[in-house]
């Protein structure tokens, strides 16, 4: 690839700002937009469940696609600083808590999908990353997310996203330091450690800035057009749940009386597979009819963090004994933040 | 020259496979394709992420699907 490193030209710099002004615009006129469908073109009363229903998704919809566009273009320029082999090499021989935290922080902007999750675990431990610290990094790099943070920002507030992205790092540093601390490197399968990792400096990443904002654009075609349609489905089931499920309905069995709830939504979410994008508006439904945030986020973060599909990746480097640690040492960590937002919110 | 896809057998693997396998037929190139599926040897070449491509042996690319000129440009 041809890179020469220089700044974005003026003409380029106009044509985003124009790109940006366009999206502000979009964007603020979206509820008066969303009025207009549902009463003038179909006509709706106002009040009635299917308006209510309908007035959701029509504002709720393209908001939160526009959201994700923004964001995942930001996202993608910020990874293209980072890759897994210099969060590698920045981790390699740290030692632990330090190492814990750094490699949660490194887990939400270096580049991840859970396809790659073992050729990384095995680069990570062979080439001096200790067992602890690489779990702090495949914790962190699915469960805190852009994906997730946008959803929770665009459907439940800031405070909200801030205590998701806040508690997933907490969940992910703890859980790795413990796992690290529990000395648990027989549990991985041994031919693991026999393989002589090559560590090898990958051909640069694009350097020039023409480059990073071609990756930016990259990441939104990838993501955005991966996950629409959850995004989508998302939404009109929460919109059928917002218009049509009487409010409080949820109060008595995901509300905060109810203290089963919590490992009950837990138990329901690890062996659940959906990305953030179809399960926050249907946490943000549930939410609006009685349902406890503790109890919700924690079915969020288990339906996120812990998935059938990981752990068989997973288990063709780790023993049985080490899976089941990881899942409930995880897992706790998601029932804890669970309850202490039942109890102080 | 060998020009080797590392890929455990996900969708994006088999799209970067056949971008790699299209760019060769376009240019009547003569170079040997190689898949590795096996994690061991994905990990022993130095391959993070998947799918990744290297031409032989320095990895070109990993983490995403390469472009068509991407490719043509390694080659020639």
């Amino acid at each position: 690839m041809v890179s020469v490193n220089r700044r974005p030209t003026p003409w380029r710099l106009a044509a985003g700002l124009a790109a940006a002004a366009v999206w502000v615009l979009a964007y603020r006129s979206l509820a008066g937009v969303a009025r207009w469908v549902t009463y003038r073109l179909a006509g709706l009363e106002p009040g009635s469940r299917a308006a209510s229903a309908l007035e959701f998704f029509v504002y709720e919809a393209p908001k939160v696609l526009m959201l994700l566009v923004a964001v995942v273009f930001g996202v993608g320029i910020v990874r293209s600083f980072f890759t897994p082999d210099r969060t590698r090499r920045v981790l390699a021989g740290r030692r632990e808590s330090a190492g814990n935290v750094l490699a949660a922080l490194l887990g939400t902007v270096t580049p991840f999908c859970s396809c790659s999750a073992v050729p990384l675990f095995i680069g990570f431990v062979t080439t001096g990353v200790p067992l602890g610290v690489t779990f702090s990094f495949l914790i962190s790099a699915p469960m805190v997310n852009e994906v997730a943070v946008v959803l929770l920002f665009g459907l439940l507030g800031w405070k909200v996203a801030a205590l998701y992205m806040s508690t997933g790092l907490v969940i992910a540093i703890a859980s790795g330091w413990t796992i690290g601390r529990l000395g648990l490197e027989r549990f991985v399968e041994p031919w693991v450690f026999e393989v002589r990792a090559a560590a090898v400096d990958e051909a640069d990443a694009p350097a020039s800035w023409a480059d990073r904002v071609r990756a930016g654009r990259e990441a939104v075609v990838d993501i955005v057009g991966k996950v629409w349609p959850w995004v989508l489905g998302g939404i009109a089931v929460g919109a059928g749940i917002h218009g049509y499920v009487p409010e409080q309905f949820l109060a008595g069995i995901m509300g905060k009386g109810a203290w089963w709830s919590v490992p009950l939504a837990v138990a329901i979410g690890i062996p659940m597979y959906s990305n953030a994008a179809g399960i926050v508006p249907v946490v943000q439904a549930l939410l609006g009819k009685g349902a406890a945030l503790g109890t919700v986020l924690a079915f969020m973060m288990a339906v996120i963090a812990l998935s059938l599909p990981e752990i068989v990746i997973l288990r063709k480097v780790l023993r049985p004994t080490l899976i089941a640690v990881f899942v409930g040492v995880v897992g706790s960590g998601i029932l804890i933040v669970g309850y202490l937002f039942n109890a102080i919110l | 020259m060998v020009i080797t896809v590392y890929g455990p057998g996900c969708a994006r693997c088999h799209e970067t496979e056949r971008v790699v396998r299209n760019v060769l037929a376009e240019l009547q190139s003569d170079a040997d394709l190689q898949k590795v599926t096996d994690y061991q040897a994905m990990a022993a070449a130095g391959v993070l992420a998947t799918p990744a491509v290297a031409i032989d042996g320095e990895i070109k690319l990993s983490g995403r699907i390469p472009k068509r000129e991407e490719v043509k440009a390694w080659l020639t």
